[in-house]
Formats: C-alpha cells, sequence, structure tokens
C-alpha cells in the first residue's frame, strides 16, 4: 500500500473514531457500487450520515475542505440514493458531511467537521 | 456578518453600494450575489489570493457576499477593495467600528496591491454626497479624490496598508497617506495648482513652442471668427479649400478659451476620470478640453455608450471645450445626428437594458469641410472637377439641422504669397486674443450674473427677446433679411446672441446696427470684416 492510501486509511479510522465519539452509529465503511465509493455511512438517530472524509499530510495545499467540490458534492447525493435502494432501509432525513483532516508536525490530526453539505 | 460601502458609477453619477458579507459554517467557497458582471464575478479569485498574498487569513467557511441595491447593475473592479475588508471584518479580524462611515475604492491585484480605477472622482463626490466622511482610494487616484472637499481621503497603496490603517496601527509597513481635502494642507496644493494657470502667467499654453493664434497667417477674417465664438461659446464652421488653415485654426482655439472656473473643471474632471483620460499627474483639468475624433468615429465614440460599462463620447470629452469634427461632410449622417440632442440639451442620454447613463456635453462645435469632394473648390486656380451635382450633395449633408445651428460660419480663401507676408504684421498672439475673450466673457457673465448662463449662446430665444433686446435700430438689418427670405426666426435669435458677442468684445453696452449687421454677416458666411 502507498504512502497517499495509507494516509487515507488512517485519516478514515480517526474519522470513524471522532463519529463514535460523537455518538453516531457507524453502519458501513468504504462501500462501493459502480458510481463510486463512501468513505462512512453513519447514522445520527433517525438520520443518515453519508460522510466524505479528505485527509492531507499538511496545510500546504490548502484546506482538505476546499477538495469537495460541486461535482463531487453531487457524486455524494448519488451514492446516498444508491446505499438506501441497495439497503432498504428508511430514515427520516439524509445528511452529507464532510470530515477534513490535517496532519501537523507532531502527527496528530487536526479534524474538521461540516455538516449538511449538499 | 460584516457591512462596507462602495459606490457604483452609472455614468458620471455615482450611487452607494452595501457590500455585506455573512461567513457561515459549511464548505469553503465564496459566493457573490448582487447583479455582478463577469469582471466582478472573476474578483472572487483575485480577492482571495490578495488577502492571502497580504498575509491574512482567508476564512475556511462559507462566504456570501450581497451587493446591495441588488437591482442597480455593477461593473467593473472597484469593488474590489470593498469586499475584502468586509470578508475581513465579519471574519473578525478588521474592527467594525473602523469600517463605519468609510467608502472603500480600488481594484485588488492578486498580490494584494490596490490598483486605481476609472471614475475615482465623480464617485468619491457621490460618496461625500451620501454622507460619508472617509473615502479609502488606490495611493495613485488619492490627488483626484482629495479635490472633492470635506472629506477625509486614505490613499492606500496595498491592502496590507489599508487593514492596517483600520486596525489602527499607524506607522507600521507601508504608510497610508491620509489627506483632509478641503482643510488639510494636503489637498491645498492640488487646487493651488490649478490657480496658478488663471494667475499672472495665464493662457492654456503659457509655454514657447506651443501652437499659437498667430500662426494662422492671411486668414485675418477667420481669425477673427475663432475669437468670436471663443468670447461667446458660438458654434463655428469652417469652409474652405485644402491648405488654407482650417485645421490649424481649430486646433488653436484652446489657447484662447479662458481656464475653467473650479465647478467646471470638476465636471470636466469627472468625465474624463470616468473615461480614463485624465492625464497623469495633474488631477483636476483646468483647461477646457479639446477633442477632434476622426471622421471614421462610430455613433457611440461621438455620444458615448458602449456595452457593459457605458463610457462617455468625443461630445462629452469635449465638454465645457471645444469639439472638433475635420472633414465633416466625410461623418457618417447617423453620426452628425446623434449630435443634435447634445446641441440642443448641452448633454447625452445613453439609454442600455438595465439602465441609463446621463453625460453632461456641452461644448463649442467646430467643422470645417472642403467645399466640394475634389477639395479644389472653386475658388482654385486648378479648377474644380465635380459636377455641381456632387458638389451639392456634399455640403448638403452637413446643411439642415446640424449647419442651422452654426451662428458663426467662417469662409477660408485661397492665400497669396504676397497677402501672407502682409498679414504678418497684423496677427495677434493667443495670449492677447485671449485677454480680450475673457474680458467679453467678464461681460457676459456679470450680465448673466442673474441667470443660469454664462455664455451669450446659452441665453433661451425667450429671454433674448424679453431682458437682452439689442439697441433701438438694431434691429433694422435683420428684418430686412427676414423679408428677403434670408434668415428664419431661429436664425434671428442666433444672430442677436452673436451680436451679443461682438457688444461684448467691442465693449458696447448693447448692440448697435454695427453689431447686427456684422453678426449677420457672420451667420451668412459671407465673410467678416
Amino acid at each position: 500500500m502507498n504512502a497517499k492510501n495509507s494516509l487515507g486509511r488512517r485519516g478514515e479510522q480517526a474519522a470513524v473514531e471522532y463519529l463514535e465519539r460523537a455518538g453516531l452509529r457507524i453502519l458501513d465503511r468504504n462501500w462501493r457500487c459502480a458510481e463510486g465509493e463512501i468513505d462512512i455511512v453513519a447514522a445520527e438517530r433517525q438520520v443518515l450520515v453519508i460522510c466524505e472524509v479528505k485527509t492531507r499530510s499538511s496545510a500546504q495545499y490548502g484546506s482538505p475542505l476546499e477538495a469537495i467540490t460541486r461535482s463531487k458534492r453531487a457524486r455524494l447525493r448519488r451514492l446516498a440514493v444508491r446505499w438506501l435502494v441497495a439497503h432498504g432501509v428508511l430514515f427520516d432525513e439524509v445528511r452529507i458531511d464532510v470530515i477534513g483532516l490535517v496532519q501537523d508536525e507532531s502527527g496528530q490530526y487536526q479534524l474538521e467537521h461540516v455538516r449538511g453539505v449538499g | 456578518m460584516a457591512r462596507t460601502h462602495s459606490i457604483a458609477l452609472v455614468g458620471v453619477e455615482g450611487h452607494p453600494v452595501e457590500i455585506e458579507t455573512d461567513i457561515e459554517n459549511g464548505l469553503p467557497g465564496l459566493l457573490l450575489v448582487g447583479l455582478p458582471d463577469t469582471a466582478l464575478r472573476e474578483a472572487r479569485d483575485r480577492i482571495r489570493a490578495a488577502i492571502i498574498n497580504s498575509g491574512e487569513q482567508w476564512p475556511q467557511r462559507r462566504i456570501t457576499v450581497g451587493l446591495s441595491p441588488a437591482s442597480l447593475p455593477k461593473r467593473g473592479s472597484g469593488f474590489d477593495a470593498g469586499i475584502a475588508v468586509s470578508i475581513l471584518a465579519a471574519a473578525g479580524t478588521v474592527p467594525v467600528g473602523a469600517i463605519e462611515g468609510v467608502a472603500f475604492l480600488g481594484e485588488l491585484g492578486l498580490d494584494g496591491r490596490l490598483r486605481p480605477v476609472r471614475g475615482v472622482l465623480p464617485a468619491v463626490a457621490a460618496a461625500a454626497a451620501a454622507g460619508f466622511r472617509k473615502v479609502a482610494v488606490p495611493e495613485p487616484s488619492a490627488p483626484e479624490a482629495a479635490l472633492v472637499p470635506e472629506l477625509a481621503v486614505l490613499g492606500a497603496p496595498t491592502l496590507g496598508a489599508l487593514l492596517g490603517w483600520l486596525r489602527g496601527k499607524r506607522g507600521t509597513g507601508q504608510a497610508v497617506t491620509v489627506a483632509m481635502s478641503g482643510e488639510g494642507a494636503a489637498a491645498r496644493p492640488v487646487w493651488a495648482g490649478g490657480q496658478d494657470v488663471t494667475g499672472p502667467a495665464r493662457g492654456p499654453h503659457p509655454a514657447g513652442g506651443r501652437p499659437d493664434l498667430a500662426d494662422v497667417l492671411g486668414q485675418p477674417a477667420a481669425r477673427r471668427a475663432a475669437e468670436i465664438c471663443a468670447a461667446g461659446g458660438h458654434h463655428l464652421s469652417l469652409l474652405g479649400p485644402p491648405g488654407t488653415g482650417k485645421t490649424m485654426l481649430a486646433e488653436r482655439i484652446p489657447t484662447i478659451l479662458p481656464s475653467l472656473d473650479r465647478s467646471a473643471a470638476l465636471e470636466v474632471t469627472a468625465i474624463h476620470s470616468v473615461a480614463g483620460t485624465l492625464p497623469s499627474g495633474s488631477p483636476l483639468m483646468a483647461e477646457p478640453p479639446f477633442c477632434a475624433p476622426h471622421h471614421t468615429a462610430s455613433k457611440a465614440a461621438i455620444v458615448g455608450g458602449g456595452s457593459g460599462i457605458i463610457r462617455p463620447g468625443a461630445a462629452s470629452l469635449a465638454h465645457r471645450g471645444c469639439l472638433f469634427l475635420d472633414e465633416a461632410p466625410e461623418f457618417g449622417r447617423d453620426v452628425l445626428d446623434a449630435l443634435r440632442q447634445p446641441l440642443e440639451s448641452g448633454e447625452v442620454v445613453v439609454a442600455r437594458s438595465g439602465l441609463t447613463a446621463r453625460f453632461p456635453a456641452s461644448f463649442t462645435l467646430v467643422l470645417a469641410a472642403n467645399p466640394c469632394p475634389c477639395a479644389k473648390g472653386l475658388a482654385s486656380e486648378a479648377g474644380c472637377t465635380c459636377t455641381p451635382t456632387a458638389r451639392r450633395r456634399y455640403l448638403a449633408r452637413l446643411s439642415g439641422p446640424l449647419l442651422d445651428r452654426v451662428d458663426v460660419k467662417a469662409e477660408f480663401l485661397p492665400v497669396s504669397r504676397a497677402e501672407l507676408l502682409s498679414d504678418r504684421g497684423f496677427t495677434e498672439p493667443s495670449l492677447v486674443v485671449a485677454k480680450r475673450v475673457e474680458a467679453a466673457r467678464d461681460r457676459a457673465a456679470a450680465r448673466l450674473r442673474d441667470s443660469p448662463w454664462r455664455l451669450n449662446a446659452e441665453i433661451p430665444g425667450r429671454d433674448l427677446r424679453r431682458s437682452f433686446a439689442p439697441g433701438p435700430g438694431a434691429l433694422a438689418p435683420l428684418e430686412r433679411a427676414m423679408d428677403l427670405g434670408e434668415i428664419s426666426a431661429r436664425g434671428v435669435d442666433r444672430v442677436i446672441r452673436v451680436a451679443w458677442t461682438l457688444a461684448d468684445l467691442a465693449g458696447v453696452a448693447r448692440p448697435t446696427v454695427d453689431e447686427t449687421s456684422y453678426a449677420l454677416g457672420l451667420w451668412l458666411g459671407v465673410g467678416g470684416g
């Protein structure tokens, strides 16, 4: 596994731990279909949370949140529908969140959680 | 949530614009709302780069910038500075108290420099009228902004310097020049410079080697006609074969026009500021402008226009000065017809979808024309090769509505060598003629002091007949000409106006039969003299 992928994996792991601490139930991780991949699927009471995780090793190239473009948000919406269809479950609400992680000098992650982006 | 202010220009009128910024949680991005054009939409990328390169933090959140009133179309890059400060104030890095009552103008460079924009003077004037006490402008525009009285002008070289000033960190980093216009010493020299010109060394071109009326040899009647037009603001046509000095004379008319007074100078400067034709180094245009568009000029170039930003045309750039149309019959018919509106009302109204711009355009029109397309003319020995029809058609393009508004028609005749030499003794330098013109204008101004007009040419016909009737018996030659059908009723009014100017030049209390018959001769174009 190359450095890029392992950074992403560790970032996703950190995000999962953060969400669990925040009281969300993790339903699925790295769910794939023809449309693409959902990093984390979680549930916050009756709300389905589709979570995209973006990790950067430094802030040199700007905030990871800036990498979430309009087309990426649209894809996450389509993926949410596909996941719901594939699993046949019902939720009151579907929300798309983005978690941005930046590694600082000490190797710790600075985490930013933006709710309801699309 | 923060609010700054800027000024949007429509023509030469400024309208205050409120720039509101709201920062909320969400994905980073900048949304610009409120009828922006392309240049303003691009501001997003310019402002981001400028803020980061000024060493500031770009808020990594969802930023919404609203420009209101939203119905007013906003064009160009002049809002950059206001938007940048608004964003930083909303982010909490600029004290909200410091941006209150300040109008911001200026385009941002990617490196954070503040670049000058067009139309600073009218924008700052509008800010003052709207009650702003301070304006922040790019440093190069500060002298121009300082022309508006009773306003503190902050001239900032960069966004960083401007932010430093707003945070109260005076004296750190790059300096911001603060001038209190109208009161402070910094603003004084600007206008004092203007007054120098009206002082003892007056004359638009005091330096040697400049064009001078004395250069126009062999055409004493035409020189006199130019003097009359300069004194009364009358329109002038110059008709004659090439090489006799028509263009030469027209170019020298600005040298005998008096300098502009302060309010006229501000009007002229505002127009040239919007057009971007302000000469660098001297913010105030104290001299009457001279504008000579080429005969291929389009209608929009003459009366103003353009999609997007509406720019003033040559007619407005010649406001309070002289508009010279060389080879006038070669101009497009629609172009010449478009001049009728400004000739009548002294302003141009350009209507485009979404907005209507109004530009002042009160100028002295000077037309020059050859007598026929082959340009040899009847008087020339070479002989004209044009058919009578061609000749008639050529000048007919000018006749009618336009020529009817020309009060003085000067004819140029080919001059022999002997005439050129003998005339040398009679030419007067521009300075001498300008003194007479100014004295005549002063007499007219004293007579018109209780009226909105300043020049004889501006007096409406009704008031002319009621308050400014010529002396007894003076109208006799005009009545005779009218009986013969040589002149219309409107023509009589125009002749009387010129007669008043002649009286002012001669120092006579009111026109006598001498002045009216001379004026009639000028109107008919039979050569003055």
